[in-house]
């Protein structure tokens, strides 16, 4: 499996760790193309069935990226966020799954070495985990 | 409205483990304002029930589908055609919607979710219970705060000696249904009410009198007659 490269769905915010990615891009730090990102309003918006449904369809590993505590553009959509995820962390665990393959992570817009810096730690341990189940058996959907 | 909570994925994964093909079935009422139930709870139930089934190496469909309201036959019909396609279904609705399911189609009929109490939300996320269902309502005595439904013990004549700093004995999160009865009773400045006693009550109104129905002569006519101008 030393040769697995894994599908990674990045759910991220538009005013914080999207802005992060883009500065990361333009820095030239570079960070693993498994990761695909999907840009949203704010992280409030990505609820529990997002993140199901991305890994249903062969994602071996979708994390959300919001903005730091107290900075939610929004209020408090990257704590709703967060609670989805530790919602579907859970779900992961009664269903056999590695909790570990779901991930939230904090960014302000600046941050685009830590951005690169997350995205690389997270292809690792899915790596490291190896294919998840869907997408050995339905293929890469993202 | 009727709370309830979805039931661990694990005795769901008993009920349609013999199943290749099944239907989850949600409501648009109470079970969705609860967020047990509704489309978005089929959505997650469904897709979990898909990636466990892969994760089992099990062969497994999944049909999603949410109905206006599950207690009612008129929209159960809807799902003939689904169900017709089906091994099993397993319903998000309360117990009363999952009956009417199960009393139209002749295929296994699963819950999917525990139904609870009739309760109010109290914050985003918190419901707690405030009603019985008693039917002999007596809000009207108890300064619109009921002690059939939020006394531990349905007291109606004042606390038990449980009552400690306006908290029930049985957790220090439980209020005291008494104490907020006697609180409000002197907001509204009639305490004296507190002071009449109430009989005993008659709790065949309750269920204590065997499964309960509401005959509505005029309504029920009304179909009869529709049915017999069809």
């Amino acid at each position: 499996m030393s040769n697995f490269e894994p599908e990674i769905v990045a759910f991220c915010c538009h005013y914080c760790a999207y802005t992060a990615a883009d500065m990361a891009g333009t820095r030239r730090i570079s960070y693993p193309s498994n990761v695909k990102i999907i840009r949203v309003p704010c992280t409030g918006k990505v609820d529990a069935i997002h993140l199901m449904k991305a890994l249903e369809k062969g994602a071996d590993g979708v994390y959300v990226a919001g903005c730091l505590d107290g900075d939610c553009h929004f209020k408090n959509g990257n704590l709703r966020a967060t609670a989805h995820v530790e919602k579907i962390k859970k779900v992961l665990e009664d269903l056999g799954w590695e909790p570990e393959r779901v991930a939230m992570m904090y960014f302000s817009a600046g941050m685009g070495e830590q951005f690169a810096q997350g995205a690389k730690e997270f292809t690792e341990k899915i790596k490291s985990l190896g294919p998840s189940p869907a997408s050995q058996t339905v293929g890469k959907a993202v | 409205m009727i709370t309830a909570e979805q039931k661990p994925l694990q005795e769901i994964f008993g009920y349609i483990a013999p199943y290749e093909k099944i239907l989850v079935v949600g409501c648009n009422e109470c079970v969705t304002v609860c967020a047990a139930g509704g489309r978005k709870e089929v959505g997650l139930l469904s897709s979990a029930l898909r990636l466990h089934s892969v994760k089992a190496g099990k062969k497994l469909e999944v049909l999603e589908h949410t109905l206006e309201r599950q207690c009612d036959p008129e929209y159960v019909d809807q799902l003939k055609e689904l169900a017709g396609q089906v091994d099993a279904i397993v319903s998000l609705a309360c117990g009363c919607g999952i009956q009417t399911v199960a009393a139209q189609y002749a295929i296994p009929v699963f819950p999917g979710v525990n139904t609870k109490f009739m309760g109010a939300s109290e914050s985003q996320g918190i419901w707690a219970e405030r009603c019985m269902g008693c039917g002999d309502c007596m809000l009207g005595v108890t300064g619109g705060i009921c002690p059939v439904a939020r006394c531990s013990k349905s007291l109606m004549n004042g606390p038990c000696g449980g009552n400690s700093s306006g908290k029930c004995e049985i957790s220090e999160d439980v209020d005291c249904a008494w104490q907020l009865i006697w609180n409000r009773l002197v907001e509204l400045g009639i305490q004296d009410r507190y002071e009449e006693l109430v009989a005993a009550k008659d709790w065949r109104p309750a269920g204590g009198g065997g499964p309960r129905k509401i005959i509505r002569e005029d309504l029920a006519a009304s179909k009869i007659i529709t049915e017999d101008m069809a």
